[in-house]
C-alpha cells in the first residue's frame, strides 16, 4: 500500500496552460476519483503523474519517493496505467500472451507461464486466452487483458483513465466489479478518472473535480447525493447528473 | 501476492499465425484477376531463372556469326542478336540478373527505409529534423539522374548500379513509415509499454515495426516497377550490367541500332521489362486491398 | 395511434458477409412521440434508424412494411427518398465534428440544407437559418452563423446540427446517440432543447441510445432492442417494472448516486433472448 501525492503539477503545450497548478493527496489503498468536463485536464493529470509526458513542473510522489527519481524498473513496478479505449491499448499484432510476457521479459521476472495464467484468472479470463489476439475478443475481454497486463508487474498503484467509458453497461459492471474486487484483495491505489459520476460515486471513496485544469474542489463521496459541494463549477456538474439520473 | 508455485502444462502450440496469415493472403490474391496475373508473371520470371539452363536452348553467351540477325523461327524462338545470339535464352538468364536486382534493393531498401522512417517518427523532433531533411535530399534528385550520378562516380557495373538504385529507392520508404509511425505512437498500446519500462529500440522494434510492415510492403512492391525501369535504363545507357551480361536493358541498348530492320531484338526484352514491371503493380494492388486492416479483421 | 407517422412490420437487415441479420423482424409503430431504442452496441439499433432513413447501401434490408406517412419506404426510389430526407425526415448524429463538413460555415450548412429543400431567396434562409439558431439557445446566432465547425464547442456543434435537422420542419426526427460525445451538463440542455423543439412542434422522435437514464428522462415509450430483435417494449415510467431479463439486467447493472457499495449484479445472457417470438411490438 503506498500513498500518492501530487504537489503543484503543471504542464503547458506551447503557449496553452493545461495544468496551471494541480495538488491532491490520495492516501493509501485509496480510490480517489478525478472528475471534469472534457477537456478539463483530468486525464493529463494521470499522463504527468506516470511520466507518459515529461515536460512538467511539480512533484509526484508514491510513498514518498518522487516518480522523477524512481529508476525506470521500479517505477514501472510502482504504478501502471489502464485506459480508456480497450480497441487502443492492446497491439493489434501481439497474442495475448506476448502482450503478458512482454513486461516479464523487460524486468526479467521468471516464471512466465504461472505469472501469466495467474494474471488471467485474477481478472476471471480462462488461461487459453493467452492465445488469441485482440481483434478475437470483445470489448469487455480487452479490458480484462489491459488490465491483467497492469497487475502483472504486482504495482501499489493503478491510474485509471475512463477504465469503462467505451464499454456498455453490462460490460461497464463487470469491470467495475473486478476493480472493486482487486483493490480489496491486493489494497491498490487507485486514481481514476471519469466523466460519470454514478461510476465515480461507486468506486471512489474521495474524489476531485476539475475544471480548465483546475481542482476547483475535492468532495468525500458522500457529497454527492446531497450536492453538498461549494463551488459553483461542483454544484453545477452535481446537480446535472443527479437531474440526469432523476436520483433528486 | 501472486501464487507461482501452481505449474501449468505448457500450453500446445497452434501452427505459426504469421504462416497462416501469408497463406490466407497468397489465397486472396490469386482470387482476384489482376493480382493473380502479377502472382502469375512473378512465378514465371522465379521458375525462368531458377531453371534457365536447362529451358534455354543454346548458350546465352555463345556468338555465332553465320546466324547474325535471324527473325523469330524454329531454330531461334524469339531470333538472334548482331552477334548470333539467341534471344530466347539470353532472356531467360537476364531473369536471373532482374531478380537478382530485386531482391538485393529490396533487402538494403526495405531495412534502410524502416529504420530510418521508424526512428525519426518515433522520437520525432530534431532526431526527425535531422533524417527528414537528408531524405528530402535524396528525393530531390530524379532517381535515374542520382543513379547515374553514383555509377558514374562508381564506375559502371551491375553492381555499382544496384547500389545506386538502392541509394535512390529508400526515401519514399523512409517517409512513409515516418508518417505511419507518427500515427502509431500516439496509441495507447505504445504509452502501455513505455508503462513497462520497454527501451525505445523495443518499443520501435517490437510495437512499431510490425504496424509499418504492411504498408511498407506494398510499397516496396509498387517500388519494383520503378526498379526494374531504373535499372533496364541504366543498363540502356551502358551504366548498368556490362556485355555481355544479358540484361534487359542493355540488350535493348544494343538492339536499337537494328531496330528498324530485326524489330525482335529490342521487342522481346521490351515486353519482359512491361510485363514484369505491370506484374509488380498490379501485385502491389492487389497486396494493398489483402493487407488492408478490415480485410484482416475479416480473417 | 389513429394516423401512425412511421408504421414498421418486420424490418430485417442483413449485412453483407454476416452470418445473422443485424435487425430481425423488428416492428413497431410512431405516432407524434418520443420513442426511445435502447440496445447496447451491436444490438442494432442503429441500423433500424439508417434503415428507416434508407442510408444503408450494401445491405440487405427487407421489411413486411415500412410506411412514413403516406410513402411506403420499401418501394421509394432514391429520387423520393432525397425528398423525403432532410426535409420531412431528419437525422441527427453522435458528434457533430464528424457530421458537420469542416471547411464551411455552420450557419451557410444550415442555410443551405433550408435550401436544398424549400425553394426560397438567400436572404430569407438566411433570415431563417438565424432565427432557428436563436430556437436552439444560441445566444449571438450572427457570430456562431459565421464560424467554422472547429471553432464551435462540442454542445454548440450538436446544436446547430439541430437547428439545421429541424429547420425544414420534418414530421420525424431520428437522434443516433445525439449527446453521448457531450457532457453531462451541456447535456441535459442539448436535450432540454432538442426536447422543447420537438413537443412544440409535433415532431415524432426515435431517440436511439445506449443509455437507459437518457430514453428514461426524454421519451414516451421505450423499445429495448438485444442482438437485433426487440425483446420488451414499455412506457419509460414504467422502466422500473420492465418484465423482460434482460432490461432488468441492464437497469440493475448501471450504477447509481447514492447506490450500494455491493458489486454490481452483473448480466447473465441467456440463449432464449436471441429466439424469435411472435410478437407485435
Amino acid at each position: 500500500m503506498k500513498a500518492l501525492s501530487v504537489e503543484k503539477m503543471s504542464i503547458r503545450f506551447g503557449s496553452v496552460t493545461v495544468l496551471p497548478e494541480v495538488s491532491f493527496e490520495v492516501a493509501a489503498g485509496e480510490c480517489f476519483g478525478l472528475v471534469g468536463e472534457s477537456g478539463s485536464g483530468k486525464s493529463t493529470v494521470l499522463r504527468c503523474a506516470s511520466l507518459l509526458l515529461s515536460s512538467w513542473q511539480g512533484e509526484v510522489r508514491i510513498g514518498g519517493v518522487p516518480v522523477r527519481e524512481m529508476p525506470l524498473m521500479e517505477r514501472c513496478r510502482t504504478l501502471q496505467m489502464v485506459f480508456q479505449d480497450p480497441y487502443g491499448s492492446l497491439h493489434p499484432r501481439h497474442s495475448i500472451r506476448s502482450v503478458l510476457s512482454e513486461p516479464l521479459r523487460i524486468h526479467g521476472l521468471d516464471d512466465r507461464e504461472a505469472r501469466m495464467a495467474q494474471a488471467l484468472e485474477d481478472v476471471g479470463l480462462p488461461p487459453d486466452f493467452l492465445d488469441r489476439y485482440p481483434h478475437q475478443l470483445s470489448g469487455g475481454q480487452r479490458q480484462r487483458v489491459a488490465i491483467a497486463r497492469a497487475l502483472i508487474l504486482e504495482p501499489a498503484v493503478l491510474l485509471l483513465d475512463e477504465p469503462t467509458s467505451a464499454l456498455d453497461v453490462s460490460v461497464q459492471a463487470e469491470i467495475l466489479n473486478l476493480l472493486a474486487r482487486l483493490r480489496e484483495e491486493r489494497s491498490f491505489t487507485y486514481l481514476m478518472v471519469s466523466h460519470d459520476l454514478a461510476v465515480i460515486d461507486h468506486m471512489c471513496d474521495r474524489f476531485a473535480v476539475m475544471q480548465a485544469g483546475e481542482i476547483v474542489e475535492v468532495l468525500p463521496r458522500d457529497a454527492i447525493p446531497s450536492n453538498q459541494a461549494d463551488a459553483p463549477y461542483a454544484r453545477e456538474l452535481i446537480g446535472a447528473s443527479l437531474t440526469y439520473e432523476r436520483a433528486l | 501476492m501472486t501464487d507461482t508455485s501452481r505449474a501449468r502444462p505448457a500450453p500446445r502450440r497452434r501452427p505459426r499465425p504469421g504462416l497462416i496469415a501469408a497463406r490466407n493472403i497468397l489465397v486472396y490474391l490469386a482470387k482476384a484477376p489482376t493480382s493473380a496475373f502479377g502472382l502469375l508473371v512473378l512465378a514465371l520470371l522465379i521458375l525462368a531463372a531458377v531453371f534457365a539452363p536447362l529451358l534455354a536452348t543454346h548458350d546465352p553467351y555463345a556468338q555465332n556469326l553465320t546466324t547474325t540477325l535471324q527473325p523469330p523461327g524454329a531454330a531461334h524462338f524469339f531470333g538472334t542478336d548482331e552477334l548470333g545470339r539467341d534471344i530466347y535464352s539470353r532472356l531467360l538468364f537476364g531473369a536471373r540478373i532482374t531478380l537478382t536486382i530485386i531482391f538485393l534493393v529490396t533487402i538494403v531498401v526495405g531495412p534502410i527505409g524502416l529504420l530510418v522512417g521508424t526512428v525519426a517518427g518515433y522520437f520525432g523532433g530534431r532526431t526527425d529534423t535531422v533524417l527528414m531533411r537528408v531524405t528530402d535530399i535524396f528525393l530531390s534528385f530524379p532517381s535515374l539522374i542520382l543513379s547515374m550520378a553514383f555509377v558514374a562516380a562508381l564506375g559502371p557495373s551491375l553492381n555499382n548500379a544496384i547500389i545506386a538504385i538502392s541509394l535512390t529507392a529508400w526515401p519514399p520508404i523512409a517517409r512513409l513509415a515516418r508518417a505511419e509511425t507518427m500515427i502509431f505512437r500516439q496509441a495507447d498500446y505504445i504509452a502501455a509499454a513505455r508503462l513497462q519500462g520497454a527501451s525505445n529500440a523495443r518499443i520501435i522494434w517490437r510495437s512499431i515495426v510490425p504496424m509499418c510492415l504492411p504498408s511498407v510492403l506494398i510499397r516496396l512492391t509498387l517500388n519494383m516497377a520503378t526498379v526494374i525501369l531504373t535499372a533496364a535504363g541504366l543498363g540502356f545507357l551502358g551504366l548498368g550490367a556490362q556485355p555481355p551480361l544479358p540484361e534487359w536493358g542493355a540488350m535493348i541498348a544494343t538492339g536499337r541500332r537494328y531496330m528498324i530492320d530485326s524489330w525482335w531484338l529490342v521487342t522481346f526484352p521490351g515486353l519482359a521489362i512491361l510485363s514484369v514491371s505491370l506484374a509488380f503493380n498490379l501485385l502491389g494492388d492487389g497486396l494493398r486491398d489483402a493487407l488492408d486492416p478490415k480485410q484482416m479483421t475479416r480473417r | 395511434m389513429s394516423h401512425p407517422i412511421l408504421d414498421v412490420a418486420g424490418l430485417t437487415v442483413r449485412y453483407p458477409g454476416a452470418a445473422q441479420p443485424a435487425v430481425r423482424g423488428v416492428s413497431f409503430q410512431l405516432g407524434r412521440e418520443r420513442l426511445g431504442i435502447v440496445g447496447e452496441s451491436g444490438s442494432g439499433k442503429s441500423t433500424v434508424g439508417r434503415a428507416l432513413m434508407r442510408l444503408l447501401p450494401g445491405a440487405e434490408v427487407s421489411a413486411e412494411r415500412m410506411r412514413f406517412e403516406e410513402v411506403d419506404l420499401t418501394a421509394a426510389t432514391e429520387r423520393q427518398m432525397l425528398k423525403i430526407r432532410g426535409a420531412r425526415m431528419s437525422m441527427i448524429l453522435q458528434d457533430p465534428k464528424f457530421s458537420l463538413n469542416p471547411i464551411r460555415r455552420c450557419g451557410l450548412q444550415i442555410e443551405e440544407a433550408y435550401r436544398t429543400h424549400v425553394r426560397s431567396s438567400r436572404a430569407e434562409a438566411r433570415a431563417r437559418a438565424l432565427a432557428m439558431l436563436e430556437a436552439v439557445q444560441i445566444r449571438d446566432p450572427e457570430r456562431v452563423y459565421d464560424l467554422y465547425p472547429h471553432e464551435v464547442s462540442g454542445g454548440m456543434g450538436q446544436r446547430v446540427m439541430i437547428a439545421m435537422m429541424l429547420l425544414t420542419d420534418p414530421d420525424l426526427v431520428i437522434a443516433d446517440e445525439p449527446t453521448s460525445a457531450l457532457d453531462v451538463t451541456v447535456r441535459l440542455q442539448v436535450l432540454k432543447i432538442l426536447d422543447d423543439l420537438v413537443r412544440e412542434k409535433g415532431i415524432g422522435l426515435i431517440m436511439i441510445s445506449h443509455d437507459l437514464n437518457l430514453v428514461r428522462n426524454f421519451c414516451d415509450r421505450v423499445l429495448i432492442m438485444y442482438a437485433g430483435r426487440v425483446v420488451e417494449t414499455l412506457a419509460a415510467r414504467d422502466l422500473d417494472r420492465a418484465q423482460h431479463p434482460y432490461t432488468r439486467g441492464l437497469l440493475a447493472a448501471q450504477p447509481r448516486i447514492g447506490g450500494k457499495r455491493a458489486p454490481l449484479p452483473v448480466l447473465q445472457r441467456e440463449a432464449a433472448w436471441n429466439e424469435d417470438r411472435e410478437e407485435m411490438a
